[in-house]
């Protein structure tokens, strides 16, 4: 049973998604949903155990040898991430029958469950495979479950958000096959390690170099670099309040992993930092996407605008990491993909019970939602210094070793332009934190009880969480500085 | 000149592509830029499949006495490209009908309208 | 082809841009029967110029036959275009030409696949051994793809049936379907036919082109033949709706237990040679099961996007003629 950990890893929430057509009722679809993902997320702890101890797992698929078959391979990197997605998934689970008894028809219910597990196995077979195809046909399961969430939100927003989520994603996983195509046409292999050792001999050519580009493109389309980040806003605004949480966490973390092994375990560290202007490039993109999104966040009148141009701008700290590249800027990406995922999935999660009683997410019509909901409004602080990056939360943690980082290489311009960043994310986070604290109720507006122990449970595991890790931070540095090592160590 | 004539394939492959392309983006008529989407993509599955094109070779089934066969791997990855397309496609179109029950229009630009008129409408309310 | 595409972005009226589109997937299926891709061009034939035609035709029938002016950002688009074009002929410099036999490409994976499978696998259609085999979890995968599609459309465009509206339906069922004698007693005569032939590519896809998508496409297409001529309403009484869904979780949980058998003899996931005392028996029943596991799949989730469509239609005509 052990070793067929990796492919267990993907297909167990993959078999439950069809096996929830034949329930029917939505509570036990949601229980064997549910239990589905805690396995998942238990395969998940078990693999990266594996992987500390042995080393980087290798799994045939059908029983052919790569390049003939397809291989799954799972190093430190990808254990991580699995780990972040099924954990994340699970907790998301335990407060999403609740969530949607008031935002989704009863009689879509189910389906809701069955995509949602599509979603997250895409997800993992996108992290686990070793083969370059599948990656983009498990994108595709992963993409097409994505639209179909988006679009049961209530608001009709939300179907123009997923059609233009569709679109744009289309267009960039189309540009990821075309980068492999490219890929394969010079190589002839679609087998990521043999790729990483066929490549080399025709790096010099023009075709690579336009292989890169496109796939590159593709895959910052779907992490919502900016200027490609368009879709992002509208879909998690309009999205299930469920949904939302779910995909803030987890759908650009994907992404960021699609970069970073292509990047440092096919291309190689000497093709892709040498032959194009690619830190310069990524360092702007990124520090763009810190200062427009986070400028953007304060003027919003919704809180899920907030949050989501708020995950723009992360994504532009991780991006700026990645763009240093030495191993101390990669451990400082991996450790804020961790810690974001903690922070958004505790912040939307806190904005899930909000929609529940509150029914709207617009700043204004929570004015003095501290004294109703005390503990939700508390979650929320929690995550926003998080956000902010206050010590003693995951969020200091992560732009600790950023800062620790760009110092590393020089560059006190990098560390301090960081911390301004910091100081936009103190404007939006206190303009929520005043309005539920420091304003009154509007008059005649219902008061509203305390969130349902289904949903707060779930939100101050994540707030929790958030505090522990940013105290004990054996756990996430050991294994991010321990990635980011071997992937500089493979691609030299 | 055995440049132009080995590659100019390729380059028409890439002009459809790119009209496909340009459909997405210029239209704003939904159901083109899906009709763009789908011209795009299947310019991308033609472009596989001259890869795989051997100069006088035959169809990948085994037959008694043929050595030279095209290659089969391109027609794998193609086919599953083809359905998931058709899989995107079909979603994309579920799309639009809801869109057009809920809008009552389906042009990029009129919903752009619609929506932030019912924001400015709804700033009004508040105030 | 060029011509077709560019008529495409010109024409405004949307049912011949539909049909213009059809005509590109047909063009481009003997263009990859060109290319010796057989299996390709009888799947872009079926899904890229029948299916999606279909679909575009029902959702332009719901939602008006002409685009309004609109090209406004030509300007913008150009310029991306140019880029993206201008990127990928800038890569084809390097590439090796148009059908030379030494590429990297077919000199690396591919021999085993052409010269060894009749000997691993003992089909004689390589493109089945390696979707079916080699690389059979890619096509897991895409049955997954399919599975999600339906799925989603469902989540979008289903209505709950309510008795009130079912007299209502009726009554724009009997006004919008075939009522022509001779086109009713001629198709009712082809369906067993084209059921038969679907039959057919499904299990002949060992030994010519064909396959478990292509023979699942044709058997839709019989029933929405069906439906479109007798009606929705009749076509449901046979083929209910929680029925055509079981049906296809019933596809991809098969093709699933197929791997978790492998596994529980011994083997890795998908890995047929376990699956009989001899591993060539094995690859056949493993192939043939998964190939009918897609087959079932692929025809309900058809059936499944069909019918949704169809129903949201009727659903619409049924309330705006509640509303006159």
């Amino acid at each position: 049973m052990l070793v067929h950990l990796p492919i267990l890893q993907v297909i167990v929430p993959l078999i439950a998604a069809p096996a929830c057509l034949i329930l029917r009722r939505p509570k036990l679809v949601w229980l064997f949903a549910l239990f589905a993902s805690s396995l998942a997320f238990i395969i998940s702890i078990l693999l990266l155990q594996q992987v500390m101890t042995a080393g980087t797992i290798s799994y045939e698929l059908g029983g052919w040898s790569p390049p003939w078959g397809i291989e799954y391979r799972i190093d430190k990197l990808n254990a991580f991430i699995a780990l972040i997605i099924s954990g994340i998934s699970t907790v998301v689970l335990l407060a999403a029958q609740t969530s949607i008894e008031k935002e989704i028809p009863k009689d879509k219910q189910p389906l809701f469950y069955i995509l949602y597990l599509l979603s997250l196995s895409g997800m993992l077979g996108i992290v686990t495979t070793g083969d370059a195809f599948n990656v983009f046909v498990f994108l595709e399961i992963s993409s097409l479950s994505a639209y179909s969430l988006i679009a049961l939100g209530k608001d009709r927003r939300a179907l123009w958000a997923s059609f233009q989520y569709l679109i744009m994603g289309t267009i960039g996983a189309t540009f990821i096959l075309i980068g492999i195509g490219l890929m394969y046409q010079m190589t002839g292999t679609l087998n990521m390690a043999d790729l990483a050792v066929r490549l080399p001999e025709v790096a010099e050519t023009r075709t690579i170099t336009t292989a890169y580009v496109f796939f590159i493109v593709g895959v910052c389309l779907k992490l919502a670099l900016f200027p490609l980040h368009f879709w992002l806003p509208n879909a998690y605004a309009y999205a299930p309040s469920i949904v939302t949480a779910f995909f803030a966490a987890t759908s650009t973390k994907v992404a960021a992993y699609l970069l970073i092994r292509f990047t440092f375990s096919i291309f190689g560290i000497s093709f892709s930092f040498t032959t194009l202007p690619i830190e310069t490039m990524f360092l702007v993109m990124g520090l763009l996407g810190i200062f427009i999104a986070s400028t953007v966040a304060i003027y919003q009148d919704n809180i899920k605008h907030v949050f989501a141009y708020s995950s723009v701008a992360q994504v532009g700290y991780m991006i700026v990491g990645f763009s240093l590249s030495t191993p101390a800027g990669l451990t400082a990406m991996l450790l804020h993909m961790f810690n974001h995922a903690l922070m958004k999935g505790a912040l939307f999660m806190a904005l899930v019970a909000i929609m529940y009683r509150v029914g709207s997410s617009k700043i204004n019509d929570l004015q003095g939602l501290g004294r109703q909901m005390p503990l939700t409004v508390a979650a929320i602080v929690v995550g926003g210094l998080s956000l902010i990056g206050v010590p003693l939360t995951v969020g200091f943690v992560s732009k600790w070793y950023l800062v620790v980082a760009a110092i590393e290489k020089g560059w006190w311009w990098l560390a301090g332009l960081v911390l301004l960043g910091s100081l936009l994310a103190v404007i939006y986070v206190w303009r929520i934190i005043e309005t539920a604290y420091f304003k009154a109720p509007i008059l005649g507006q219902q008061p509203v009880k305390e969130a349902p122990m289904a949903i707060l449970v779930p939100v101050w595991l994540l707030v929790s969480a958030n505090v522990y890790f940013g105290i004990d931070t054996r756990f996430s540095v050991e294994i991010a500085a321990s990635a980011a090592k071997s992937l500089f160590g493979v691609a030299q | 000149m055995t440049m132009i004539l080995g590659l100019y394939n390729y380059w028409v492959v890439i002009v459809l592509m790119m009209i496909g392309f340009y459909t997405i983006i210029a239209h704003g008529h939904l159901i083109k830029k899906i009709i763009g989407l789908n011209i795009f993509q299947t310019s991308v599955f033609i472009f596989y499949i001259s890869v795989g094109k051997v100069e006088g070779a035959t169809a990948p089934i085994w037959q008694e006495g043929i050595i030279l066969y095209s290659n089969p791997l391109p027609h794998v990855l193609i086919l599953t490209a083809i359905v998931v397309g058709i899989a995107t496609t079909a979603l994309g179109l579920a799309l639009i009908i809801r869109i057009k029950e809920a809008y009552g229009v389906i042009d990029e630009d009129e919903i752009q309208a619609m929506d932030n008129q019912a924001m400015v409408n709804q700033d009004k309310e508040h105030q | 082809m060029v011509g077709i595409a560019l008529a495409v972005n010109q024409i405004k009226d949307m049912f011949a841009v539909v049909m213009l589109a059809g005509i590109y997937g047909l063009v481009s299926a003997s263009f990859f029967v060109a290319m010796d891709a057989v299996d390709v061009a009888f799947t872009e034939a079926s899904v890229g110029a029948g299916i999606s035609t279909l679909l575009m035709l029902t959702t332009v029938a719901m939602t008006g036959r002409t685009e309004h002016e609109a090209s406004h950002k030509p300007l913008l688009a150009l310029i991306l275009v140019a880029i993206t074009g201008g990127l990928l002929i800038y890569g084809t410099f390097d590439m090796p030409y148009f059908g030379s036999a030494d590429a990297a490409v077919h000199n690396h994976v591919a021999p085993r696949y052409i010269y060894d499978s009749m000997k691993e696998i003992g089909v004689p259609n390589m493109v089945t051994s390696v979707l079916a085999s080699y690389r059979g979890f890619d096509t897991f995968g895409e049955v997954t793809v399919i599975f999600t599609a339906g799925i989603g459309v469902l989540a979008l465009l289903s209505v709950a049936q309510r008795p009130k509206d079912d007299a209502a339906i009726e009554a724009i069922n009997d006004s919008m379907h075939e009522k022509h004698l001779i086109l009713r007693v001629a198709i009712k005569t082809m369906i067993p036919f084209i059921l038969l032939y679907a039959f057919y590519v499904q299990f002949h896809g060992d030994y010519g082109p064909g396959g478990g998508f292509q023979a699942g496409v044709i058997f839709a297409a019989a029933i929405i033949m069906y439906a479109m001529l007798f009606g929705l309403s009749a076509a449901r009484r046979v083929i209910t709706q929680p029925f055509v869904q079981l049906l296809s979780a019933l596809g991809v949980l098969l093709y699933g237990s197929v791997g978790v058998v492998s596994m529980i003899n011994g083997g890795s996931f998908l890995d047929y040679s376990v699956l009989a005392a001899d591993p060539i028996a094995g690859q056949h029943l493993g192939i043939l099961i998964i190939e009918l596991g897609v087959g079932l799949t692929v025809a309900s989730v058809m059936i499944i996007i069909f019918f949704s469509f169809s129903a949201r239609r009727e659903y619409q005509q049924a309330n705006k003629g509640a509303s006159l």
